[in-house]
């Protein structure tokens, strides 16, 4: 952005809105460094600006080994991976609700997760490695909200938004029976527990080559949504009146879908189906900076990461066993959501 | 610019809603449509500006069949301003006016300085700059209506395509829309608007069209097509077309006016 184009930017948008963007940074930064601060093993605010500082400008500090080895090798992967599939979730809920014209719309409503979530059950039953189980998930994923628009297509003659939805709730439901299914036939010590577990979203075994695997993935999807940031804000007009202001609403949509889906089907393979994120925190970005797209996404996903990664923190540290992600995200999401019911109607009308 | 519709047959892929509409709009001419409910106004229009696919015939802009025209090109000479708005999101007056300017913006461009400065100015055309930051879902069912025709003129175009424009406003608002339609066809847009009420046709058409069951029954001045036996044909109901004196001292001399005859089915 050149800063003729930041001052139009500002000059449409919202009273605070800019304001809020720097905070919503600098909230994501601070949380980011606060985060190797959690654990088990003590580290102060000190020695992680100084390993971290040594790591970036490739010189040495002080400090024991054990330190750069906690921060490098076990909490950096998790801090970046919960940032990403936050991130991730937040930016196809931002994309998934403009399209939908709905503001209560998770990445999920076109079946990507229990088809990410059918594809991993099936890769922990077969005993496939983890890298497998996550491919099997990511594929399945795409592979669901493929087949959920084909037969969008072929269903002709009513409104093509509504059979898309319903598509992926049947296809979602469908997916959800062959997992209880694989449930049932899976060995109840060994295979049940890590089913049940992914079922619930955890990052406990991220490691650094997963978040190297997602994240060209996660950006190939970000960059045709950021590119065509404009024309999504003509999408929640529907369709009509869409065309009737000169964009091709079947193409732009099928565009948006294939990244939102990417994205989504990326992050849920190593992370596990995890739930409410990408509901809220668009929804919440909407709240503070409006419902325009080339806002509401950078937002959206600073909001996402930040929130996902403090959920995570608080996963790390609350109990002696490690919490699914999964839960905390509807212990947490589900009371806030219902507050923001009923304290507010700006979002949406 | 001339729109031209020759022999045009409308409706859905499943149903045919009319056939054989044939008009022409020149430019600077106010063509407002009548016709009862179910018609088919909102069919003809879709059809005209490329949403829905012709059945039949043609519809062309300068002599050229828009027939392949992208959303785009048509876009970029034919305003539409759609009929009962219902908005999703709390953009705001301004950011919803901007998107008239997509038709002239590049795929993956934002407004330019250029496109807030056309938007600007339809705003203060309509005589809405105070609404520019007010959150659209927000604004009064007038002050929306204005801001759609804002919209359609921020896409500087040589037609305008009003689907009932006064539909749900107050008749102080009434009135400022058909001014301001009057406003804007002296500029040079042709404007095409349906309507409910035949007197908005006297006090803003030049030429009046009449849809009756799919089909273009009558086509003229308003004073020539909107007569007693014309209404009843439309809506079933007998209406006396009245001249009167309108506004003392002003140099306007008659209107036509329709008064309705109410249970004349029970007295007569």
């Amino acid at each position: 952005m050149t800063k003729r184009d930041r001052q139009l930017a500002s000059a449409i948008a919202p009273a605070g809105a800019t304001l809020i963007t720097w905070l919503s940074g600098v909230m994501l930064v601070v949380l980011f460094l606060g985060s190797f601060m959690v654990g088990k093993f003590d580290i102060s605010p000190a020695q992680v600006v100084s390993v971290i500082y040594a790591g970036v400008s490739g010189g040495s500090h002080n400090l024991p080994p054990v330190v750069d080895a906690v921060i490098f090798q076990i909490r950096l992967p998790r801090v970046i991976a919960a940032m990403l599939v936050g991130a991730a979730l937040a930016a196809a809920g931002a994309t998934y609700q403009g399209m939908f014209r709905n503001p209560l719309v998770s990445p999920d409503i076109l079946g990507v997760s229990a088809g990410a979530g059918l594809g991993a059950v099936l890769g922990i039953f077969l005993s496939l490695p983890v890298v497998g189980v996550q491919l099997l998930a990511f594929v399945f994923g795409l592979g669901t909200v493929f087949l959920v628009y084909v037969i969008s297509r072929t269903v002709r003659g009513h409104d093509p938004l509504l059979v898309l939805v319903l598509a992926g709730v049947v296809m979602g439901a469908l997916a959800g029976a062959c997992i209880s299914l694989l449930k049932v036939l899976a060995d109840p010590y060994d295979q049940l527990p890590a089913i049940t577990f992914w079922l619930l979203g955890s990052l406990t075994a991220v490691n650094l080559h997963d978040v190297a695997s997602i994240l060209p993935l996660i950006l190939l999807g970000l960059v045709p949504l950021y590119l065509l940031r404009w024309r999504m804000n003509l999408m929640s007009l529907g369709d009509e009146e869409a065309q009737a202001l000169g964009i091709d609403a079947v193409k732009i949509r099928i565009v948006f879908i294939c990244a939102a889906t990417l994205i989504t089907a990326a992050a849920v393979s190593i992370s596990g189906i995890i739930g409410w994120v990408g509901l809220m925190m668009p929804h919440i970005a909407r709240m503070l900076v409006g419902p325009s797209f080339s806002r509401l996404l950078p937002v959206s996903i600073m909001l996402g990461g930040g929130y996902l990664l403090a959920v995570d923190d608080l996963a790390r540290v609350m109990a002696d066993i490690e919490v699914p992600l999964g839960i905390l995200t509807a212990f947490l999401g589900a009371p806030f959501f219902l507050w923001l019911l009923a304290a507010t109607r700006r979002g949406w009308q | 610019m001339r729109l031209a519709v020759q022999g045009l047959g409308f409706g859905y892929p499943s149903k045919a809603v009319g056939r054989n509409a044939s008009f022409a709009l020149e430019a600077g001419e106010v063509l407002c449509l009548l016709g009862p409910n179910g018609s088919g106004k909102t069919t003809l229009f879709k059809t005209i500006l490329g949403l829905l696919p012709p059945q039949g015939g043609t519809v062309s802009l300068a002599e050229q069949n828009i027939a392949n025209w992208s959303h785009r090109q048509i876009a970029q000479v034919m305003g539409y301003v759609p009929q009962a708005h219902t908005a999703y999101f709390p953009f705001t007056v301004i950011e919803t006016v901007l998107m008239g300017r997509t038709a002239h913006m590049n795929l993956f461009a934002s407004p330019s300085r250029h496109d807030l400065a056309v938007a600007e100015q339809a705003l203060a055309t309509l005589g809405i700059s105070h609404l520019r930051d007010v959150i659209y879902t927000r604004t009064s069912g007038g002050e929306r209506q204005l801001a759609l025709i804002a919209r359609a003129l921020a896409q500087e175009p040589r037609i305008l395509v009003m689907d009932e424009p006064t539909a749900s406003l107050d008749f102080g608002n009434q009135m400022l829309v058909l001014d301001q339609i009057r406003t804007l066809a002296k500029t040079g847009i042709g404007i095409i608007l349906s309507t409910h009420d035949p007197d908005h046709a006297f006090l803003c058409a030049n030429r009046v069209a009449m849809l009756h069951e799919g089909t273009l029954v009558r086509l003229g001045s308003p004073d020539e097509t909107i007569t007693s036996e014309s209404l009843k044909l439309l809506y079933g109901i007998d209406v006396n077309v009245l001249e009167v004196s309108a506004h003392a001292g002003s140099s306007g001399g008659a209107v036509h006016v329709c008064v309705p005859t109410l249970g004349a089915h029970q007295t007569s």
